[in-house]
């Protein structure tokens, strides 16, 4: 096989400090565990000696595997592939081809990252699972091995036009496209309100408090707890319960807002997007900072949306759907907190535009409006009309139960929510074909704008269901690489015709032309 | 009911080919080798006997009469296939109908399958993967199997001339 100049043919192993991430990794798993496994022990009466020698021979036991796998993982970047040959006792072997290759990204969690070792991913589509990757290679290395696949790969199959900046070379960094600064982060933190977290914790509170030496909902033990340093409060009686309640509400509403703060700081700290001659280049995160490309020419459809609270403050999101993943994700965030003003110009950048003014935008057909606010309703309905039908019956006097009226109220108020939501939805949701573009907005709380690119799609199904059927009406399906884009409730007709227009302008290019 | 009288348009919504008819017989079959592990659970019910004799039997002869004549005939009539110089469209289903077209433009690979049912008639399915993740292939059965190779050849000429 020939071999570029600059790569020799033998087979390279990994930074040799992988052994000591992977070891110190494996060790930081295993410390809860182990800490447990001594309590039991020690209980026992081992001496503690006896415990220590253990420990230390774990811990040689971690690295000498470490040091195994590392001295048998080895990697070979070939002029065609890359292949890699691993596995202590059974050995694996496997070639990924640069054509296959979508991207490469590069990821650098804690340890690796005090090391300065990344850890070097070959993203081909698998879908996450079978990827190839490469742990760990110094930041140097990663960065060497991430341009020469690219280089490779757009040098053999890859002929896709990447803009028209082809000779910027690798390392242009001009302003970023778009950052978030520390405010911005905080602010975004702020918007990111974990609601999961809070009733987690209400719900553990509930869970453990058998742990607790007193009852925590017991709010007269507290008093008695009170009674010392807090004398004064237990003495306010009443007031201190309110107090009580007030401070326990407080403290979940800060866990939830810490919560939603140190996540997002974590994940977004530093977040830039910058546009390199190979795509968007997008870098983030405060102790797994991770970097990734995402080739434009790879774009098929945009996806903005915005929350229940941050949409009045103007902030949205914009995700980029594409056939590469992002650590499992099918769509990369490109801007996850920004104004519109900041989306249009990445929108723009990866070759689509916003909604014209002037586009003409379409309801779905009021017969699915109809029947969609009815069939929301209608489970509660029906049951409240059981419910009521049997109790004017006699059945429940019968059987000795009464049905309280709280009960109707609940029924019938859930019904015309539900009702009422459905027909909200039908109201806000639209659609739009435009020269290049399909979009489709649906959401009342969080409304959401899906834009795709109308020759990237891959398939048109029309589908309707036995109510659709008789109603006369249906859902359009798209095909979509590496997302899902469907347009409920279409008149039939309009269904048709947005389906004619759609293949004329798929079957104008042909797939290779597009990834 | 007929439904086919909504598909008299040009191009995309019009006339469909229907399947080759043996594939009521492979319909068929396939229900009958589903059934017959019901008959087992509905003999030992019988021998049970604690419901008036007869009674698990005459709902099961009704359930399986239905279930091979009358169902096949219908998912027969109901899909269909057509094909043009750029596209296959893919049409199946009374109440879960759906109606999918493909450009040749976007297939991937194409798959001709024959299970041994199919086999014995001498029917395939034809399979399209496109990139899509919804869709991401679509089945067409009931083919004689050399026309679904020939189909596949018209694709996959079509799919070289469209890349080179």
């Amino acid at each position: 096989m020939p071999s570029a100049p600059e790569e020799t043919d033998e087979a390279k192993r990994t930074d040799p400090k992988t052994f000591l991430a992977n070891g110190l990794q494996v060790a930081r798993s295993m410390v809860l565990p182990l800490l447990a496994l001594f309590y039991t022990i020690r209980s026992d009466g081992a001496p503690l000696a006896v415990l220590l020698g253990i420990g230390v021979a774990l811990l040689l036991a971690f690295f000498a595997l470490a040091y195994v796998q590392w001295y048998r993982f080895t990697y070979h970047v070939g002029a065609e592939d890359i292949r890699v040959e691993s596995g202590v006792l059974a050995r694996q072997a496997r070639a990924v081809p640069y054509e296959r290759i979508q991207d490469v990204s590069i990821e650098q969690s804690l340890i690796p990252r005090l090391l300065g070792l990344v850890e070097v991913r070959f993203e081909t589509g698998a879908g996450g699972k079978d990827e190839l990757k490469l742990t760990y290679l110094a930041e140097k290395e990663g960065e060497r091995l991430r341009e020469l696949v690219r280089e490779r790969r757009d040098g053999t199959a890859d002929t896709a036009p990447v803009g028209g900046e082809e000779n910027d070379g690798p390392a242009d960094e001009g302003a970023p496209l778009f950052a978030m600064d520390t405010r911005r982060v905080l602010t975004f933190g702020m918007f990111e309100f974990s609601l999961v977290v809070v009733a987690a914790v209400f719900a553990g509170a509930q869970q453990f408090e058998v742990l607790l030496p007193f009852d925590m909902f017991d709010f007269e033990e507290w008093q008695r707890l009170l009674a010392g340093p807090g004398a004064w409060l237990a003495g306010l009686g009443f007031a201190a319960q309110v107090i009580g309640a007030f401070i326990a509400a407080a403290s979940l509403l800060v866990i939830g807002f810490a919560t939603g703060l140190i996540r997002t700081a974590l994940r977004e700290w530093g977040f830039t997007l910058h546009r390199t001659a190979k795509g968007f280049r997008r870098r983030r995160g405060l102790l797994t900072r991770t970097d990734v490309v995402m080739p434009v020419h790879r774009v098929q459809a945009l996806e903005i949306a915005t929350g229940f609270l941050r949409r009045w403050f103007g902030w949205h999101s914009l995700k980029l759907v594409s056939l590469a993943q992002d650590s499992g994700n099918a769509s990369h965030v490109a801007a996850p907190f920004a104004k519109m003003g900041e989306i249009e110009p990445i929108v723009r950048e990866a070759g689509f535009v916003t909604p014209p003014p002037e586009l003409e935008w379409q309801r779905s057909s009021r017969r699915f409006g109809v029947d969609s606010a009815v069939f929301a309703g209608l489970l509660f309905a029906v049951i409240a009309a059981l419910l009521a039908g049997l109790s004017a019956a006699g059945v429940f006097a019968r059987l000795d139960l009464f049905i309280p009226d709280v009960v109707y109220i609940v029924l019938v108020s859930g019904a015309v929510l539900f009702t009422a939501e459905q027909w909200i939805l039908w109201r806000k949701r639209r659609h739009a074909l435009g020269d290049r573009q399909l979009y489709s907005a649906h959401g009342v709380l969080s409304p959401k704008l899906d834009i795709a690119s109308r020759r990237k799609l891959q398939s048109v199904e029309i589908a309707q269901g036995p109510l659709s059927r008789l109603r006369g009406y249906a859902s359009l399906k798209l095909g979509l690489a590496g997302g899902t884009l469907s347009i409920e409730g279409l008149p039939l007709e309009r269904a048709r015709e947005l389906r004619r227009a759609l293949l004329a302008s798929m079957t104008e290019s042909d797939f290779s032309e597009l990834a | 009911m007929e439904e086919r009288a909504l598909s008299s348009e040009h191009d995309d919504d019009g006339a469909l080919t229907p399947l080759h008819p043996d594939h009521i017989k492979v319909l068929r079959i396939n229900a009958l080798l589903m059934l017959l592990p019901v008959l087992a659970g509905v003999i030992v019910l019988e021998i049970a006997d604690f419901a008036p004799a007869g009674l698990f039997a005459g709902l099961y002869l009704l359930v399986a009469i239905f279930i091979l004549w009358r169902i096949p005939r219908r998912r027969y009539r109901f899909k269909g296939f057509a094909m043009s110089g750029d596209r296959l469209r893919v049409v199946r289903g009374l109440w879960w109908h759906s109606d999918t077209v493909v450009p040749f433009g976007r297939v991937q690979h194409i798959d001709v399958d024959q299970g041994p049912v199919q086999r014995y008639y001498k029917l395939a399915t034809l399979t399209l993967h496109t990139a899509g993740t919804h869709n991401a292939s679509v089945h067409l059965p009931g083919l004689l199997h050399e026309e679904a190779l020939a189909m596949r050849e018209e694709i996959r000429a079509h799919i070289k001339r469209e890349t080179l």
